[in-house]
């Protein structure tokens, strides 16, 4: 069967005035996502996590494009809709749900007629039966009151409540696909975990499939069960999350997992030397080599391609896949 | 018996609300109510609260940019509200601050240089040729080239502005930094760095931190002790290590389960607080905690517990300990 959206070999990339700079934000990147599944995409600021989002819902900046490359979802390719097809399905089948809520929510319009859109245009409810539907989305997502909160305006509510409304609105057109980039980076921890849960339910409930960006390996590991590490525009590895965590193989992957604090334990953190590169201006080989610490001749001149990871995931590195390397927990 | 380099008694700091110009107030904010602690000379203090809660403020009042409504601040043993102006001067060179945001708090039309210099010829009278020398060495003490000095904010990155905020606070030599959420506006693998240069830094000169994040992780990995805010109140305060191992108030079991596991089979007492934070403007009853605690008992609603101590060290404010 297929999967519910296949990525194959995506290429955005931005061009700068007469083409004289060419950013390659997102550059061959393939994954798949199945129904009820949480795929997770890791990686630094500007590694090209939100553009990969962006050219699923081919809402991309207009200095931004396609190069090459399918997106299908349930076998229909994206990448060939004209932006009034895809007007259709956005929201309809697939939707968003974006770091900054403030942002995603009109101030001028109350929380009812927000998240009453989707499902007044996608699923054409109206009257009773409407307000009946946008009870029930903010009932779901935990909002004390329903009934009053309606008729509130985003200012009146407050940063945890506008993300789950945010959420109500997400869920309004019943999509098969949400796409959470770093919803929770602006909530504090505990209600992170209250939200977390609650899209943890609501995907039980509904069998939704979620795809996760974030920069946090913590959230990865509560969240997801497929993960994907991004640097420079491409998935340097690939892997079930107890494989990511417990057998990763890039030593980017295990970089990060080293600089992160653990509770309770004061070992000296591990800090990647170096900076991210300018995605205009890549180092020639493997994107990482300026900043690994096992690099070999070979990183300086070819790019790795992809090694399959016998059946559970991929990785691009020139370092040879054994038992001993992935020493790992 | 070493005296500590601050020592802070019952700070309290209220804010009036609401009332236009001659206007009655409608009621006081208590952003700081009532909290004392202590930093060594040489250690970190770690705060951790979500935002509200009053971890900010706190830091103004420790930077005399507030002043406080009640309460002490006593610096190397004075208490720093008796202080002369030129004392108090002094006290601004020793005490400085690193903020969240390297964006905002450079100066983009200053050179890095004079952006690390200008403490120091503010404080002390230094010869260009002192200045420069200064500047140097500190750029080298944060792992930046000295020619960085000609160099613009905007030239670095946030990983790389992070440390000259970091060298622009210890310029004039302070004794305590106040560093307020240094690393959460960094990306991850720059946090690590920025987190080990803080402690090379305090190995090397013997600094004091009073460490703001609301990172828990981070917090216990930086500092020796930890004290956890909720609503202007400390609620724990314990060596960070023991902390971690048994965190005692409910608040900080709550903040333990909400941090974030470091592997996907990290066991988790699964702690999920209802409701949100309560308005500062009009706090619960009895301890501010209760509508959100798990463990809530009849007394709670009534009664403020008070920050005691239960063991050596370690300083719980709930009545499930006392």
């Amino acid at each position: 069967m297929a999967p519910l959206l296949r990525v194959s070999d995506l290429r955005t990339y931005y061009f700068g005035f007469r083409g004289t700079r060419v950013v390659k934000a997102v550059d061959g990147v393939s994954f798949s996502v199945e129904a009820g599944e949480t795929f997770g995409l890791v990686g630094e600021s500007g590694c090209g996590k939100t553009t990969t989002c962006h050219s699923i819902v081919r809402l991309l900046a207009p200095s931004a494009r396609i190069v090459s490359g399918s997106i299908e979802l349930e076998g229909e390719d994206l990448v060939k809709k004209s932006q009034a097809e895809m007007r259709r399905i956005r929201g309809r089948r697939i939707a968003s749900i974006l770091q900054d809520p403030m942002a995603s929510l009109d101030p001028l319009f109350s929380i009812y007629d927000q998240v009453a859109e989707p499902a007044y245009y996608h699923q054409a409810l109206r009257g009773q039966t409407l307000r009946q539907r946008v009870k029930e989305l903010l009932a779901a997502v935990r909002i004390p009151s329903p009934e009053r909160r309606m008729k509130d305006f985003p200012h009146q509510l407050s940063g945890g409540m506008r993300q789950r409304v945010v959420g109500a609105i997400a869920q309004a057109g019943s999509p098969r696909i949400i796409i959470a980039d770093e919803p929770t980076t602006n909530l504090d921890v505990t209600i992170q975990l209250q939200y977390l849960n609650l899209l943890k339910e609501l995907q039980r409930a509904t069998s939704v499939a979620l795809i996760f960006v974030t920069h946090n390996l913590g959230i990865v590991a509560k969240m997801c069960d497929k993960v994907a590490v991004m640097y420079a525009g491409k998935i340097v590895e690939m892997q079930s999350v107890r494989g990511l965590f417990y057998r990763s193989r890039h030593p980017y992957t295990k970089a990060l997992l080293d600089s992160i604090p653990k509770l309770g334990v004061k070992e000296r953190l591990y800090g990647i030397p170096g900076q991210p590169p300018d995605l205009s201006a890549l180092p020639a080989g493997c994107s990482f080599h300026p900043r690994c610490q096992q690099v070999m001749d070979r990183c300086r001149i070819e790019e790795p391609w992809q090694h399959d990871l016998n059946g559970d995931g991929n990785v691009r590195c020139w370092l040879p896949i054994d038992e001993e390397t992935a020493g790992r927990g | 018996m070493d005296r500590p380099l601050l020592d802070v008694r019952d700070l309290q700091k209220h804010f009036p609300v609401g009332g236009a110009l001659f206007g009655k107030t409608r009621g006081v904010v208590k952003a700081v109510d009532g909290i004392s602690f202590t930093i060594k000379s040489g250690e970190t203090l770690g705060l951790v609260g979500e935002s509200g809660c009053g971890k900010t403020t706190t830091s103004k009042l420790v930077l005399a940019a507030e002043e406080p409504t009640a309460g002490t601040i006593e610096f190397e043993g004075r208490n720093i509200a008796e202080l002369s102006r030129a004392d108090l001067q002094d006290y601004r060179r020793k005490v400085q601050v690193v903020f969240q945001d390297p964006y905002s708090s450079l100066s983009p039309r200053m050179r890095v240089g004079d952006i690390i210099a200008e403490p120091m010829k503010a404080h002390e009278a230094l010869s260009s040729a002192e200045v420069r020398a200064r500047v140097t060495e500190l750029l080298e003490l944060v792992g930046l080239r000295p020619d960085a000095a000609r160099l613009f904010p905007h030239e670095f990155s946030g990983g790389q502005r992070q440390r000259l905020a970091i060298a622009r606070a210890l310029s004039t030599k302070a004794r305590l930094v106040v560093l307020d959420e240094p690393v959460s506006a960094l990306d991850v693998s720059i946090r690590a760095h920025i987190i080990t240069l803080l402690e090379d830094i305090q190995a090397r000169l013997g600094v004091s931190y009073l460490f703001i994040a609301h990172d828990l992780a981070a917090v216990a990995h930086v500092s020796q002790q930890t004290a956890v805010m909720y609503l202007g109140k400390l609620v724990e305060v314990a060596d960070s290590l023991e902390l971690c191992a048994s965190p005692l108030h409910p608040y900080t079991k709550a903040l333990f389960a909400a941090s974030l596991p470091s592997h996907p089979d990290e066991p988790r007492e699964e702690i999920v607080l209802s409701g949100e934070v309560p308005s500062a403007l009009n706090p619960p009853r009895g301890c501010s905690f209760h509508p959100r605690c798990p463990f809530v008992m009849p007394r709670c609603s009534e009664q403020a517990p008070g920050l005691s101590e239960v063991s050596p060290g370690r300083r719980v404010a709930c009545h499930l300990y006392n």
